[in-house]
Formats: C-alpha cells, sequence, structure tokens
C-alpha cells in the first residue's frame, strides 16, 4: 500500500496503476465481507430460528420477518418442565476450567523441560505427545470405560478431567514449548545472574513473557474440553452429564423443534462464543504456535 | 528476533543434571503414559480375545480371529477410505479457503475487525450443535435454509412453486458432512495462517516492492515459503482432529449412505454389536496405521520438527 | 557461584512439578467424596429414552413419585441410538450405573438370556394394586422370558396408516376398513401433489434397524417374505422379501417424501403436520401428536389399519418398558418405581396434569375403556386398541419363524446386521445403488448371522 502511495506522486501512467490498484482493493474488500457473511449465515440463521415460534421456523421460503419471541429459550431453561440444563451446564463449566488449569500445570514445567533446559531426547518426547494425539481415541474407549468401572469413577467429574486433561495436554504441551522457546534466554540469564530462584524466574519472568501464549493455549484447551462428545456420551450419566450430551438429549423425537434446537445449541455455545470473541486477539497471537521465526 | 541457541555448557552435565531436568516433565509424561496407554495395552489384549458381550459365558482366546474379521469386512475397509477421504477433503479445502481468507484479511480495510470476528464465528460453535443446525435447519429438504433459499429466489420471478428442491444429504452424503465440517475449520486454518502473515518480515516486502517484484512473484517467492511452516501445522492439526472426527457422522447421516469413518464404525462395534473382540482389533490396526502415518508426516513430509531439531 | 545459582534454579524446578503433582492427587482426594456416583440410599438412576411422554414423566416425578416415597430419581434422557448404546453398554457391564432402564421387547429375551435383568414375577407383578392381568396380552408376552416377567410397559405401540381425510373426500377417494398396500400405492399416486409441494406417502427411509427396518419389515411380512426361515437360511433374495423391497423402494422414489432416505419417524411426522404429504404408514404413537391442540391437521386425519396383502394384519408390536438391572443396589426401590411409573394411578395422574390425549397408550386394557380416554382419544384409540391386541409376535408372516419379533428379529445380531441392511436399503432408495445389489448384499450378510444358529 505504501509503494503505490509514493508511486501516485508521479505523473503519467501511474495514476492508472494507483486507480486499479484501488479498485482491486475495493474488491477484494468486498470479497473479504462476502465471504464473511457467507461463513457467518448459518450462526444469524441459527439465531433468527431460535428467535422466531416453532410454526414460523418451519416454514418454506423462510419467514424472515416472523415476530420475536424467547419461548424456545424459555423451554430450554425448563419452563416447560422436564430436565434442567443448568446441571449440564454447571458440569462442563467445571470440568473444562479444571482440565484446562490441570493442562498447564503439567504442561508448562513439561514445555520448560523441552525448550529452556531440555533433556536429552526432547524432540523425541514431544513426538510421544503428539503421537498419542494422533491415536483414535476412540479405540481406547472400552479399557476407559472398564477401568473406571472397576475405579468407581463412572459418571464422576473427576474421570471427565482426567480424560479431558490427557486428550488436551499433548497440543498444549507443544504449544507452550514454542512459546517458552521463543523467550529471549539473554533476559532469562540475566534474571538468573541477579539472583532470581526458580519459581521467581517463573513467575516474574516466564509467566508474564508468555502469558499471550497460556491465554491460548488456555482457550484452546477450553474449547475442546467443552466441545468433546464421545466420550462424554460414554462415560458419564445422571451426576457428570455435559452440556453437548444434555443438548443431543434435548432434541426430542416428536413435534417440531427447530427453533428448539436452535436455541439449545446457541445457549450451549455461549460460553465458547464469549470466550472466544473476547480473546479472539489472543487466539491470533496464540495458534501462530510461538511463530517459529 | 532473537532466537535461544544452547551453548554445549547448557547441555547435560552428569548423571544428577540429566534426572534434574527431566523433573519438570515427569508429571505429564507419566500422567500421560498412564492415561494414553494403559488403555491401548488393555485394548492390545482384548484384541486376541473372543469376546462379544452378548454372549457372556463364550469367551475365551481367540488368536487373530479378530484381526481375521477385521480385515475380512468390507465395512470396516470402506470406513477406512472414508475417513482419509473426509480428512484429506475437509483439511484440504478449508485449508485454502481459510488461506485466501487469511490473505483478504492481511490488508487494512474497513471492517476488517468485524469481518475477522464473524468469520471465527463458525470454530466457536459446540461441534455437535453444528452438526445439529446443518442437519435440521440448513441441510433439511422440506424447510432448510438451502431449499429455502432457492424457493425464496425463484419465489422472485412467481416461480416459487418450481424451485429445486434438492434433497441434499440424499443426494450428497459425505459432501453434506465435509460442508459442515469445513464450514467449522476453515476458521481454525484462517486463525493458524493469519498468526504467520503478520509475522512475515514486512519491510523485506516493501524493498523488493520498490524494486519493482510483482504481487504474484512476492507471493509466489516470499509469502509462499514463510508460510510453509504455517500451512503445515494448520494441515497438521485439522488432520488431528478430523480423523477422530464422531460428532457430525453420528448427527448428520447416523453413519449411513457410505459415510461412516473409522470412529463411528468402532463405536458402533462396541456399542451396537457389542464385539469387544473385533471392536478392539480394529483399534489397534488403527493405531499401528495412524502410528505409521504420524511417523511419516512428522519425520519426512514435515518442516516442523526439522527444523527445531537444529537446536 | 554458577553451581549454586544451578541448585536453585533446580530445586525450583522440583518444587513446580511436586507442586502440580500435589495438586492433581488433592483435588481427586477432596472431589472423590462429593462426586463420587451413587448418592444416598434412597436416590435411584433412571435411563429412558427421550420421548415425549417420558419427559412428561420426568416433570411430575418429583412432585408425585418422590413426595410420596421419599426416592428421589436422577433422570438420564437420550435418544433412542445413543441410549440403546448406552443400555447395551451398561448391562453388559453390570455396571450398577443405573438401576432402571427402559428396554424394548427387542432387548428383553436376550437381556433376559443373559441374566441381566432381574425377573419381576414376585414383587411387581405380584402387588394387586399394580393389577397385571390389566396389562394387554401380547405386551406382556413380548416383555416376558422363559415365563417369567422381565419388564414393565409404559406404552406400548402398533403400526397404522394415517391419511388426510379432507384430500380423500376431495379427490373422491375412500379408504377401506382394511387397506392392502396395492390400494395404498394407488392413492399415493393419485394424491402426489393434491396440494402444491405435497407428496402421496411418507415412510421412514433413514438408515437404522428402528428405523426403516421397522416398517420395510412389516411389509415383508406381509407380502411373504421373511428375514431368515425356521432353519435360519437367510431369505433376503427370496421372492417375498425382494419384491416387498421392490415396492417400498418404488413407491418411494415415486411418490414419497422430500428427503426419503433421511426421513425417519420424526421427519415424516413433521411432514404429516405440515401438510407435506397426504398419507403416512407408521407408529400409533404419532396419532397423539397429531391430534394434539396445537397441530396445524388436528380433526383433518382419518386412521387405518396397517396394510396387507398376504396377511390378515400386519402391525408391529414395540414397547418402551422399565427393567432392573440385576446389578442395580436398590432393587427395592426401582420395583416401587416402576409400580409407579407403569401402575394404573399413573394414566389418572398423568391425564390430570396433562390432557388424556397426552396419556402414555397402549399398555391396560382399562385404558381404553375408560370414558374420559374415549372421549378425548376417540378418533384413534380404539384403532390403536385392537392393532396391538392383534399383533402376532411370534407369528407374524406367512412362515414359522426361528425367533419372535414382528418390525425385527429378537435376537442380538440383529442390531448391527439390521443396520447394515438398512444402510443397503436406504441408499437403494436414495438411487445410490440398485435394489438388487442391495439384497444381494444384504443376503450375503444374513446368511453369515444364520450360519452362526445353525451350529
Amino acid at each position: 500500500m505504501t509503494a503505490v502511495a509514493t508511486g501516485a506522486r508521479t505523473a503519467g501512467p501511474r495514476i492508472t496503476l494507483q486507480d486499479r490498484e484501488r479498485r482491486r482493493g475495493v474488491w477484494l474488500s468486498a470479497l473479504a465481507w462476502i465471504i464473511g457473511l457467507i461463513f457467518v449465515g448459518p450462526v444469524l440463521w441459527m439465531l433468527l430460528t431460535s428467535l422466531h415460534s416453532e410454526t414460523d421456523a418451519a416454514t418454506n421460503p423462510p419467514s424472515l420477518f416472523a415476530p420475536l419471541t424467547l419461548q424456545s429459550y424459555a423451554s430450554f431453561f425448563g419452563a416447560a418442565g422436564g430436565a434442567n440444563p443448568w446441571p449440564a451446564l454447571i458440569n462442563s463449566a467445571l470440568i473444562s476450567v479444571v482440565s484446562t488449569a490441570f493442562v498447564l500445570g503439567f504442561a508448562i514445567p513439561a514445555a520448560y523441560a523441552l525448550s529452556i533446559r531440555p533433556v536429552k531426547k526432547w524432540s523425541d518426547t514431544l513426538f510421544f505427545f503428539l503421537t498419542t494425539k494422533m491415536l483414535p481415541m476412540v479405540a481406547g474407549l472400552l479399557p476407559v470405560y472398564l477401568i473406571a468401572k472397576t475405579l468407581h469413577l463412572l459418571d464422576t467429574p473427576i474421570l471427565m478431567i482426567i480424560i479431558y486433561t490427557s486428550m488436551n495436554l499433548p497440543i498444549a504441551a507443544w504449544m507452550m514449548r514454542s512459546f517458552l522457546a521463543e523467550l529471549p534466554l539473554e533476559v532469562l540469564e540475566a534474571a538468573e545472574m541477579d539472583g532470581a530462584g526458580m519459581l521467581t524466574l517463573f513467575r516474574q519472568i516466564i509467566m508474564p513473557m508468555a502469558s499471550p501464549g497460556i491465554v491460548a493455549t488456555g482457550l484452546i484447551c477450553f474449547i475442546f474440553s467443552w466441545n468433546e462428545m464421545l466420550f462424554a456420551s460414554v462415560l458419564t450419566g445422571t451426576t457428570s452429564i455435559t452440556a453437548p450430551v444434555f443438548l443431543t438429549s434435548f432434541v426430542t423425537s416428536e413435534g417440531l423443534f427447530l427453533s428448539k434446537v436452535c436455541a439449545a445449541s446457541i445457549a450451549v455455545s455461549l460460553p465458547v462464543l464469549v470466550a472466544g470473541f473476547a480473546a479472539q486477539d489472543k487466539l491470533v497471537q496464540g495458534l501462530s504456535l510461538g511463530a517459529i521465526k | 528476533m532473537t532466537t535461544m541457541r544452547l551453548e554445549p555448557t547448557m547441555l547435560v552435565t552428569g548423571r544428577r543434571e540429566v534426572w534434574l531436568r527431566r523433573i519438570p516433565l515427569l508429571p505429564a509424561l507419566i500422567f500421560m503414559v498412564i492415561v494414553t496407554q494403559l488403555p491401548f495395552v488393555a485394548t492390545l489384549i482384548i484384541s486376541f480375545v473372543h469376546w462379544n458381550a452378548l454372549y457372556p459365558t463364550d469367551v475365551g482366546f481367540g488368536w487373530f480371529q479378530n484381526y481375521a474379521a477385521v480385515f475380512t469386512d468390507g465395512a470396516t475397509l470402506q470406513s477406512v477410505l472414508v475417513t482419509i477421504g473426509l480428512t484429506v477433503g475437509v483439511v484440504l479445502i478449508s485449508l485454502v479457503l481459510g488461506f485466501v481468507v487469511a490473505l483478504l484479511l492481511d490488508r487494512k480495510f474497513r471492517g476488517r475487525g468485524i469481518v475477522r470476528t464473524i468469520m471465527i464465528a463458525p470454530f466457536l460453535i459446540v461441534p455437535v450443535a453444528s452438526a445439529l443446525v446443518w442437519k435440521h435447519a440448513i441441510l433439511n429438504p422440506s424447510y432448510g435454509l438451502f431449499n429455502g433459499t432457492l424457493t425464496w429466489i425463484w419465489g422472485l420471478f412467481g416461480q416459487a412453486s418450481h424451485a429445486p428442491q434438492i434433497d441434499w444429504v440424499t443426494a450428497q452424503p459425505l459432501a453434506s458432512v465435509m460442508a459442515a465440517l469445513i464450514w467449522q475449520w476453515t476458521p481454525f486454518m484462517m486463525l493458524i495462517l493469519l498468526a504467520g502473515l503478520t509475522g512475515r518480515p514486512l519491510d523485506v516486502i516493501e524493498a523488493a516492492k520498490i524494486d519493482g517484484a510483482t504481487n504474484a512473484q512476492i507471493f509466489r517467492h516470499m509469502t509462499l515459503p514463510h508460510m510453509r511452516q504455517y500451512l503445515e501445522l494448520a494441515a497438521l492439526l485439522g488432520c488431528i482432529y478430523i480423523v477422530q472426527n464422531f460428532d457430525a457422522v453420528f448427527t448428520i447421516t447416523s453413519g449411513g449412505l457410505g459415510t461412516a469413518n473409522l470412529p463411528y464404525t468402532i463405536y458402533q462395534t462396541f456399542f451396537e454389536a457389542l464385539d469387544y473382540g473385533k471392536a478392539s482389533a480394529a483399534g489397534v490396526v488403527v493405531v499401528i496405521g495412524s502410528m505409521i502415518i504420524a511417523t511419516f508426516v512428522l519425520r519426512t513430509v514435515s518442516s516442523l520438527l526439522k527444523e527445531d531439531g537444529k537446536r | 557461584m554458577p553451581h549454586t545459582r544451578r541448585r536453585r534454579r533446580i530445586t525450583g524446578v522440583a518444587a513446580l512439578a511436586v507442586a502440580s503433582a500435589a495438586a492433581v492427587g488433592l483435588t481427586g482426594c477432596t472431589g472423590a467424596g462429593a462426586w463420587l456416583s451413587g448418592g444416598s440410599h434412597d436416590t435411584i438412576n433412571v435411563l429412558m429414552v427421550n420421548n415425549p411422554q417420558m419427559i412428561d414423566l420426568e416433570t411430575i416425578t418429583a412432585k408425585d413419585f418422590t413426595a410420596k416415597t421419599g426416592i428421589k430419581v436422577n433422570y438420564t434422557v437420550l435418544p433412542e441410538d445413543s441410549l440403546r448404546a448406552k443400555a447395551n453398554q451398561e448391562f453388559a457391564a453390570q455396571a450398577g450405573q443405573y438401576d432402571v432402564a427402559t428396554i424394548s421387547n427387542y432387548e428383553v429375551p436376550f437381556y433376559a438370556a443373559n441374566h441381566w435383568l432381574e425377573p419381576l414375577d414376585d414383587n411387581v407383578a405380584a402387588d394387586p394394586a399394580f393389577d397385571q392381568p390389566d396389562i394387554l396380552k401380547p405386551v406382556q408376552d413380548a416383555l416376558s422370558a422363559g415365563g417369567h416377567i422381565y419388564a414393565e410397559p409404559f406404552y406400548a405401540e402398533s403400526s397404522m396408516v394415517y391419511y388426510r381425510k379432507d384430500l380423500f373426500q376431495k379427490a373422491g377417494l375412500t379408504m377401506p376398513a382394511h387397506p392392502t398396500w396395492q390400494q395404498i400405492a394407488g392413492f399415493a399416486a393419485k394424491l402426489d401433489g393434491a396440494e402444491p409441494g405435497m407428496k402421496g406417502i411418507c415412510l421412514r427411509g433413514q438408515p437404522g434397524w428402528g428405523q426403516i427396518l421397522a416398517p420395510l419389515t412389516t411389509v415383508v411380512n406381509t407380502m411373504g417374505g421373511t428375514w431368515w426361515d425356521a432353519k435360519w437360511n437367510a431369505g433376503v433374495t427370496q421372492p417375498g422379501f425382494a419384491d416387498a423391497v421392490k415396492f417400498y423402494v418404488n413407491l418411494l422414489q415415486q411418490h414419497g417424501e422430500a428427503g426419503a432416505a433421511q426421513a425417519g419417524y420424526t421427519e415424516c411426522l413433521n411432514d404429516m403436520s405440515q401438510s407435506k404429504v397426504a398419507m403416512w404408514y407408521d407408529a400409533t404413537a404419532a396419532a397423539g401428536s397429531l391430534e394434539a391442540s396445537d397441530s396445524p391437521v388436528k380433526g383433518k386425519i382419518g386412521y387405518a389399519p396397517a396394510p396387507v396383502d398376504k396377511t390378515q394384519n400386519s402391525g408391529w408390536l414395540f414397547s418402551w418398558a422399565w427393567g432392573v438391572e440385576k446389578a442395580s443396589q436398590k432393587q427395592a426401590d426401582a420395583e416401587k418405581f416402576i409400580e409407579w411409573a407403569s401402575g394404573p394411578g399413573y394414566l389418572t395422574l398423568a391425564a390430570k396434569q396433562f390432557g388424556w390425549a397426552q396419556v402414555p397408550p397402549g399398555t391396560r386394557a382399562s385404558l381404553y375403556a375408560n370414558p374420559d380416554y374415549q372421549k378425548s382419544a376417540g378418533a384413534f384409540s380404539e384403532q390403536v386398541h385392537t392393532a396391538i391386541e392383534s399383533a402376532q409376535p411370534s407369528d407374524p408372516g406367512v412362515q414359522k419363524r426361528p425367533a419372535a419379533g414382528i418390525q425385527f428379529v429378537a435376537i442380538p445380531e440383529f442390531a448391527a446386521f439390521g443396520t447394515d441392511a438398512s444402510q443397503a436399503f436406504s441408499s437403494a432408495i436414495a438411487g445410490k445403488e440398485s435394489v438388487t445389489q442391495a439384497l444381494h448384499d444384504v443376503q450375503a450378510e444374513a446368511q453369515q448371522v444364520g450360519r452362526k444358529y445353525q451350529k
């Protein structure tokens, strides 16, 4: 863009070039907007449908301007009797937050031992972490179920916390390793020269400098924990049911339910949407995985 | 950017140091071994057992009969193909789309922040919710968004009753599942690639422009090489998650019309046929297959670990 | 100097590692006490399917059952497919996580044979207040095995034809008292397009042995086919079976609902309510929804028995029923729950709360003798009653069968086998493969299953 601006000051054919650039810019911006709207379209449609009555939701062509109502949300939150989603939402929140905390608690020290003061075969270790992520998790489902049954852990939040911690730890260790590897070693050395202990070093230097990475890693782990359904549907029951499992049970087999499905989907996705939108800058930074520069 | 380089002195000195260096790693390592490897050992053992839970009295050592059953079962082999097709298709398309959007968003324009925000939205919808909404609110032939839009467009010309009403899931079952997944994963790819683009050395690009390089040349010779690692990273993460996808297949087609992928087939063998032995054998085969592919991808193709390996 | 620095650093790392490990252990312990499943002795866990009548039950449990008995009930409510997977997993492992589960007449025979269920003869069925003889005979038989009752029905259904009386009249058609499939196909052709965008008939095409195979198998039965003959020879490519599948697929492709290959019970119910089809052959349970006060087609629906060809009747029989898991630690409480939920008192209670039309139907003779019920469900109640009473689970076709079941074969393999078969037939409806090819593939798999029993 700057190049174009300087070019503009010279006379003659350059002006058409600038015009062409500008026109191209307008087109590209329009294209970005169009793609953005296409992608958000289903979300908006979901929102609109959730605010319509069931009969207005099931028309063809769609009734865009039908009266809005919160009826479907009310029915999701148990106004019409029936299941109450709060235990599931609270379970999901608890399980996701606690497992994310554990993931970070495991991953940050591990990342330290994989980057700042690396162990000998650190890349093999990282490779091991990553391969666990590539195993089809479903293959471990039956043993996990049988072991959990023996340990009386079925249908407990603890079990889900352990499972989600193990699911997210590899990616988190990898992400955190990239972030820590980015830290300028001089600063660490200098702090050590000044006599900073390991914990001080962690608290005052590593954590603050790696905080965008920690936030991004935490957010990703939170999202994946909140979203998981396969293990939750097998390993939870009355006590520790999570929001996605509740969502599938909420879709009843009779009557019109389109608006209710949309309302329930939005309600269940809301925590992730809020967290994701609020921290989107961190997400972009974080997903660079420490930008291997 | 300053990157850490290890001086020889910082490398391992003495046994004590070796162990002390390992300590921060141990909790994570031990935890992962217990939680992910022990169940796998159990799966391995069960895979040699003749065990269908529907016949609790008929359980015994079965040698390789479960493996024979897996390899002669057309459905399992079919699901391998579906898994590969689904993963490659979704990852490639969302990678290309994500790259295009990331390039578009890398420019300054009015409302860039808003476009980025709305682009992220699909990634933040719970996958089961997304699958339910795609199935019922978008692809449904009677009142879904797609056919509704067709009716509306035809309606503009007074032809509403002649609007084509496509039965999306039936006509294109795999594409329907893929559409829902691409919609969810493009934003994820875009985020990674956007982060990559922001990290481009702008001064060098400026210099190239002043030297008269065209946009195409800059893209081909500067942006693309710089983005290679990010593209690989995005593809790798995409593969990891999409190979495992269960929610979309389970919800949109219930594995019907030739869309059953491996996770779905194994799930079905576990919980519908209750053939624990065969399901475990299928699991073991898939694990071995994934390991081979993972080793190949991570060690040979990807530059992610190779680059790091220099350290 | 460098030495001490290193040591301090190392101890720091060690402390961090130990702390994180300890944190895991600590929360693990404190959490366990509060979160372990089970709970107090007067709480039972119930696993059930998410049909509307079950949801109604859930809403009045606390007010009525818990208030009377002091037993708290925790429900896990799941859609049918997930419920079956979960019930299989739970009962096979005898995990004891649930005390009561909704199971159907499909599961009862082999769950009982595997000793996964507690028999109910001496407790629930023996209680005079429960009035076991009031339970309709075919339903009770379908929920018994080896002379013992293993489950008590919450509701039961057969199948019948729903049709739009107004459209029949407009077109000058009359629905016979006992329609044949040929007649139904004729009506479907005539009523196709009766209103803009309307199709002739809705039939399930969605994969799943509980979806497409239910109506399809009744067509097979009445057209003289069977999955297996008495000696476990597969009969899928035999004329009776093949003709029935061809008939079903042709009917759907020519005059069936939009999206037939993905349409199940729910989709058809929506199509019928939204006037997108003129007829529908499916479960009798839908009648309540179609006649509900907010239904757009209320009062416009006529009812006819399941269409026939070579047999006298061809309605199916299905019941969601309560079974007690053998491994349950709280069997006495579980039995009390069943006495309440399947008992005669529940029907009046549900009627008071939700109206007679929403009462779970099909289980008790007294319900069909009840004048209040007859008044509110008059349009269809007798049709449903007759359909259930005339169902013959042990002899549904023209030939002898090796196992019980009308719209299914009550062997454990049928769930997995049926799912594969349903996918082949569903693909045929979608035009993705030919009927002949589908039949051929399914036959091969049916032979494999049959061979297991021939040994």
